[in-house]
């Protein structure tokens, strides 16, 4: 295995081990000897070659299952909310586990895209644009489990404060109703970041495109974008701006979710732990998603130049700090259940643990969650794309787990033993689980083929080449050096070519 | 490539022959280092109506070309300001108030109700804090948004620029520097050659 990226004249590009650190000097994040043009190339000939047969393929399978969920929602729709098996006790199950799951998944490309861009992590640049994408697609799976779980769709509206001849008004006390505020408003900032983030990039297929209809309609959704740096100037202020705003709400999205359960007197579901829990483990969740995708969209794509293998381990470092957090989360809150004495939360988590009819469940989370990522401590395992793609799996299993746990365990004993009751799910609850895979994945290979799913302008601009005075060492003063504007401080030099 | 007509102007034209009106130059460069300092002498010269076109936010071209500081963090103040009012008005009044208001305004679509229930205060300000919140955001971010496109003059399809072949790679791999020929330091013999001089490529006129 190389480990130089030193001297680039005795490189061959492809061995480059960019994530081997070596104190004083920055790996490069663009690999393979690219410059502009190149970068360039490989991102939109994804968009403007035609399609491998795979692609079809991929989307045949993901539209199939997206009709399922079409027909199981058109069931639950006909025929009423008791096609699910949802009962009393257990009345969140299945759509409130799937939205949970969901909004969670959507977290991480937040971080990637605000929180990592506040950092100066230029690494971000990479695997930005197909995370923001996929927190679109996962918000839009989760909002339509709560309401479609409203039971009488016809009148979701009323969650919004529309006036109306009633002086009917929502509760604004409600958690419910903060998660209606908190996703809506979480789905239409990612959306903005989501599209700003692409205008330049629309431009770019916009300039390339052949094909008069494609060069149209780039045309119109990149608005006119002529590279102006005075528009720039007001555009990476915006993109700023976007970012220091989504990083607290993305924190508090999740919050509010959690306070859906943290607020109320349910054992199992009242604790202060819950919202910094539910973050991390979406978080983790979410970078396992994005691993998911990568990992496949890297290889068939061929970009494995801008998803380097240090993008990858960044992203695996990430998941293990966050597993930890979860780890500790649930470790926590069975020690809190047990020194606070309080009778109901006790038992409920010897149910939870040990005795009770889901127990299974807990261990499959513990597994899945708390055990498994601690390979990846190991860094000849992070370094392989096959066991992360695995250990990125099994994390997505159990963080599915973890919110069954803690929606059905909790709710299927409570106070009375009276009350207690059993929940499985019905056969058009688990095709609309499935079916929202079709629908993320229908949308997320949509994308893939006709938007830009690496964002070049931001490649570009954290590449040596992007840099005035880049071939001059002795303009990089110690400041540049240190500071994370400057990425790196060797140049390869780009193919004089006229 | 040069392509500096030099009859190409509005008085000169006769009637038979369309002459193209000239309405700027247009320098393509393949370095950033060059486009940054020619942009300083550009800046220097002292140009007003000109700019450069890159294909990423160049790291110091502001500076370089002497861009003031934008004015879109105060309006998205102002507009996380409002989103922050209104989210304290909208919550206090569906939940808190019902009085009823005068003649012209008494529309009942928007009449308040007073929202009783657990026994908690009509006006739990603690409880309203997330959906004030997520309003304060919301706002701000359409507003920086709408404001970055509308100080940006977004969107605007159409330019000039996009009918020169080469400007197709101002999205891709180079740069470029436009001087608007209605500035009153433009010469077009003289300022074709500060743009070559920096380095440039090419230099191109841009035609209406």
């Amino acid at each position: 295995m190389a480990t130089i990226y030193s001297d680039p004249s005795t490189t061959i590009y492809r061995e480059i081990d960019n994530a081997v650190e070596i104190p004083g000097k920055r790996a490069p994040l663009v690999l393979g000897g690219r410059d502009f043009t190149s970068v360039t190339e490989v991102v939109t000939d994804v968009n403007l070659k035609p399609a491998p047969f795979g692609w079809y393929v991929g989307f045949g399978v993901a539209f199939s299952f997206f009709l399922l969920y079409v027909f199981c929602v058109g069931m639950l729709l006909t025929t009423g909310v008791g096609v699910w098996g949802n009962n009393q006790p257990v009345a969140w199950a299945f759509d409130i586990i799937n939205f949970v799951f969901w909004v969670g998944i959507g977290h991480a490309g937040t971080l990637i895209s605000a929180i990592l861009y506040l950092f100066r992590q230029n690494w971000r640049t990479g695997i930005n644009r197909f995370a923001e994408a996929m927190t679109i697609f996962a918000v839009v799976c989760a909002g339509l489990y709560p309401a479609l779980h409203v039971g009488r769709v016809w009148l979701a509206y009323w969650l919004f404060p529309i006036p109306n001849q009633m002086a009917m008004w929502p509760q604004a006390r409600s958690p419910l109703w903060w998660d209606v505020f908190a996703v809506s408003t979480y789905a239409t900032v990612s959306l903005l970041f989501w599209y700003v983030g692409m205008i330049p990039d629309l431009a770019t297929l916009r300039d390339r495109s052949k094909a008069r209809l494609a060069e149209f309609i780039y045309g119109i959704a990149s608005l006119g974008w002529n590279g102006s740096c005075r528009h720039w100037h007001r555009y990476e202020r915006a993109y700023l701006l976007l970012a220091a705003l989504a990083t607290p709400l993305v924190l508090s999205v999740h919050s509010v979710v959690s306070f859906d359960f943290a607020t109320s007197q349910l054992p199992g579901w009242h604790t202060t732990i819950l919202p910094p829990y539910f973050v991390a483990g979406a978080i983790f969740g979410g970078f396992a998603m994005v691993l998911v995708l990568a990992i496949p969209a890297r290889e068939w794509f061929g970009l494995k130049d801008i998803i380097t293998m240090r993008h990858l381990d960044n992203m695996a470092k990430i998941m293990l700090a966050t597993g930890m957090i979860v780890s500790y989360a649930y470790c926590m809150e069975l020690f809190i259940a047990w020194y606070s004495g309080a009778h109901y939360e006790q038992s409920l988590f010897k149910f939870r643990a040990l005795g009770g009819p889901y127990a299974w469940s807990f261990w499959a989370m513990m597994f899945c969650n708390a055990m498994v990522p601690q390979v990846l401590w190991v860094r000849k395992w992070r370094m392989n794309p096959w066991i992360l793609f695995l250990v990125a799996n099994i994390a997505n299993i159990g963080m599915w787990w973890e919110r069954f746990v803690i929606i059905v365990t909790s709710l299927n004993r409570d106070f009375l033993p009276s009350s207690w009751g059993l929940y499985w799910p019905t056969w058009i609850e688990v095709g609309m689980f499935a079916g929202s895979f079709g629908l993320f994945f229908t949308l997320f290979l949509l994308f893939c083929r006709f938007l830009p799913i690496v964002a070049m302008a931001e490649v570009k601009s954290i590449m040596p080449e992007a840099h005035p005075h880049h071939q001059e060492p002795h303009k990089q003063t110690h400041d540049e050096a240190a500071g994370d504007y400057r990425p790196d401080e060797h140049h390869v030099p780009k193919p004089k070519a006229h | 490539m040069e392509a500096i007509q030099p009859t190409a102007d509005h008085a000169t034209s006769s009637i038979d022959v369309i002459v193209p009106t000239v309405v700027g130059l247009c320098a393509e460069f393949d370095d950033v280092t060059a486009v940054t300092e020619t942009a300083a002498r550009v800046r220097d010269a002292g140009f007003k109506y000109w700019d450069v076109h890159s294909p990423f936010p160049i790291h110091g071209i502001d500076h370089a070309m002497g861009i003031r500081p934008t004015i879109l963090p105060v309006l998205v103040l102002m507009g996380g300001l409002t989103g922050c009012l209104f989210g304290i008005t909208m919550t206090a009044w569906i939940n808190a108030f019902e009085f009823k208001m005068p003649a012209p305004f008494n529309w009942t679509n928007l009449q308040g109700y007073q929202f009783f229930i657990s026994g908690k205060p009509l006006w739990s300000l603690p409880a309203f804090i997330p959906v004030i919140f997520e309003c304060t955001v919301l706002f701000s971010a359409l507003t920086t948004v709408f404001g970055m496109l509308l100080l940006n003059k977004l969107p605007m399809l159409y330019n000039p620029l996009f009918r020169l072949k080469n400007f197709r790679r101002a999205t891709s791999d180079r740069f470029f520097i436009v001087i608007d020929a209605g500035d009153p330091n433009f010469d077009r013999q003289k300022t074709a050659e500060l743009l070559r001089s920096g380095g440039a490529v090419s230099v191109e006129t841009v035609d209406e």
